[in-house]
């Protein structure tokens, strides 16, 4: 979480436009604080509502995985889970 | 969505695709506008029905209002008029990023290193000096997201959400890769140019965005470091000041704001290489092949497939029975040339050759158009399909692969004429 910290600072202090300017909306319900955290971090949360709704649980479960490992999120199993059940309750198939 | 089929084409595989409201709003009679009320972004039909969400017309900085699909990093499409042009305006050019700390490289700081295992004498070059130690060339080459088209993929895949509009047309101006490579001296053990960018990612344990080409396409006289784009330097969005053309294949290889170039004895492993941009092997009926990154399974994705796009029709339009049209359109491939583009105007039972526009070289968009005289009242399913010098067509069902590549199914438009 500290990295994700530091990063998160140093995107708004490099740009502080675009961080204003991508405000997403994301559907509320639990787990949505998790996502708003840990998604963001690299990526706007415009990609969850462009893929959706044709990933299942399943899928999605992949994507987060490949998000935490391939691309270097380090999300933690905790985490994961909560994400997991938001993304799969507001935007699976 | 999840109940699509591949029954070939037909009308009503493209409702289905389209969703329930675009069918709701065909079978009322309006325009394609009409069909995605929730929102006034043109989006290609057949596009996840999430994206009309998140989807706005909005301008980046020095860019005309574009198809946002992401903000960060940023992915913006161009809107499909745009295509009535051969040569895509710079500032309609679409956008494609990974990693979204994209610095504003300073032309007056700006440095390409060559170096690696397999280079005699490792070099840098400021951009004046780049300009100047080499002959310049300029090629017209499409430039195309590998991704372009995956929202059409059925059934649809995860990723950015590209329609028609993930790749572009320019005249590109820089100098020959190989010449530069032939300063530095290339050692015969060579096998790959490891190519990067200035942009880095968020977290550092997300793999920066390196890319490699087989030696043999960097020395392709076609492969060059553009530094102009249309007459003008690169705008930002599009690699200022400096990127790689890698004319005929995908863009993924298209490194902006290049920073170095690394030419290695040994085969890039990194997550972009091995892990992304592949297709199964033997999917697709591709000429080049990049050896040194093959398996048993995969390979990575190298030209473009042949295709075409229709540029001033949309689905659902109304036209005039009996009153002369002309369809424009474009089509393109991996570098081979477009040898014929035909269309049909009655579903694919017959076809016929459309005529071929301006020749801007093998490696641009070919345009075409087609005159055509809706003969009765009622729905007239247009299609068109491009064939290359090497006789490769376009697929009237998708191939499909996971990760939406290599889309050129025929396209369909249908027309109601009244």
């Amino acid at each position: 979480m500290k990295a994700y910290h530091f990063a998160v600072l140093a995107v708004l202090i490099v740009s502080p436009a675009a961080a204003q300017d991508e405000h997403v909306a994301l559907k509320d319900g639990p787990g949505k604080d998790a996502v708003e955290v840990h998604c963001s971090v690299c990526h706007s949360l415009d990609y969850i509502p462009m893929n959706s709704k044709f990933l299942d649980r399943a899928k999605w479960d992949a994507t987060i995985k490949k998000m935490s490992g391939p691309y270097g999120g380090g999300i933690a199993p905790e985490d994961a889970k909560q994400i997991l059940n938001y993304l799969a309750a507001n935007y699976a198939s | 969505m999840t109940t699509d089929h591949r029954a070939g084409i037909d009308r009503r595989r493209f409702l289905t695709r389209a969703g329930a409201g675009a069918a709701t709003a065909f079978i009322a009679g309006p325009s394609l506008r009409t069909a995605l009320a929730d929102s006034d972004v043109p989006l290609t039909p057949g596009t996840p029905g999430g994206l009309a969400s998140v989807a706005r017309l909005e301008a980046l900085p020095g860019k005309k209002p574009l198809i946002k699909l992401s903000y960060r990093p940023p992915n913006y499409e161009t809107p499909l008029q745009y295509f009535n042009d051969v040569l895509t305006p710079n500032d309609a050019f679409f956008v494609r990023y990974h990693l979204a700390n994209i610095p504003e490289v300073s032309a007056a700081e700006w440095r390409l290193k060559i170096a690696g295992d397999a280079v005699e004498r490792p070099a840098e070059y400021d951009l004046a000096a780049l300009k100047s130690s080499f002959e310049q060339v300029e090629l017209v080459a499409v430039c195309q997201c590998s991704g372009n088209r995956r929202g059409l993929s059925v059934p649809h895949v995860q990723g950015v959400e590209w329609g028609y509009g993930a790749m572009g047309n320019a005249r590109w101006r820089g100098v020959r890769l190989k010449d530069v490579l032939a300063k530095s001296g290339v050692k015969k053990e060579a096998l790959e140019v490891w190519l990067n960018g200035a942009e880095t990612p968020i977290v550092d344990t997300t793999p920066d965005f390196v890319k490699s080409i087989p030696v043999w396409k960097a020395l392709d006289e076609n492969t060059i470091i553009a530094f102009e784009m249309n007459g003008q330097p690169l705008p930002h969005y599009n690699g200022f000041p400096a990127r790689l053309i890698v004319a005929g294949w995908t863009g993924t290889y298209w490194t902006k704001h290049i920073t170095n170039v690394d030419v290695n004895t040994k085969a890039l492993t990194n997550f972009w290489m091995a892990a992304a941009y592949r297709v199964p092997t033997g999917k697709f009926p591709l000429v080049d092949h990049f050896v040194s990154q093959e398996n048993a399974a995969s390979t990575p994705i190298t030209e473009m497939v042949v295709n075409s796009l229709m540029t001033n029709v949309q689905d659902g339009q109304r036209i005039k029975s009996g009153r002369p049209m002309t369809v424009k359109g474009i089509a393109w491939d991996g570098g081979y040339g477009i040898q014929l583009v035909e269309v049909s105007t009655d579903s694919g039972k017959s076809w016929r050759p459309a005529e071929l526009g301006q020749n801007l070289g093998r490696y641009s968009f070919r345009p075409w158009s087609y005159r055509f005289t809706p003969p009765r009242p009622g729905t007239h399913a247009v299609m068109a399909k491009a064939t290359n010098r090497i006789g490769a067509s376009q697929t009237f069902v998708l191939n499909f692969n996971p990760a939406g590549y290599h889309n050129n199914v025929v396209q369909l438009v249908n027309l109601v004429a009244a």
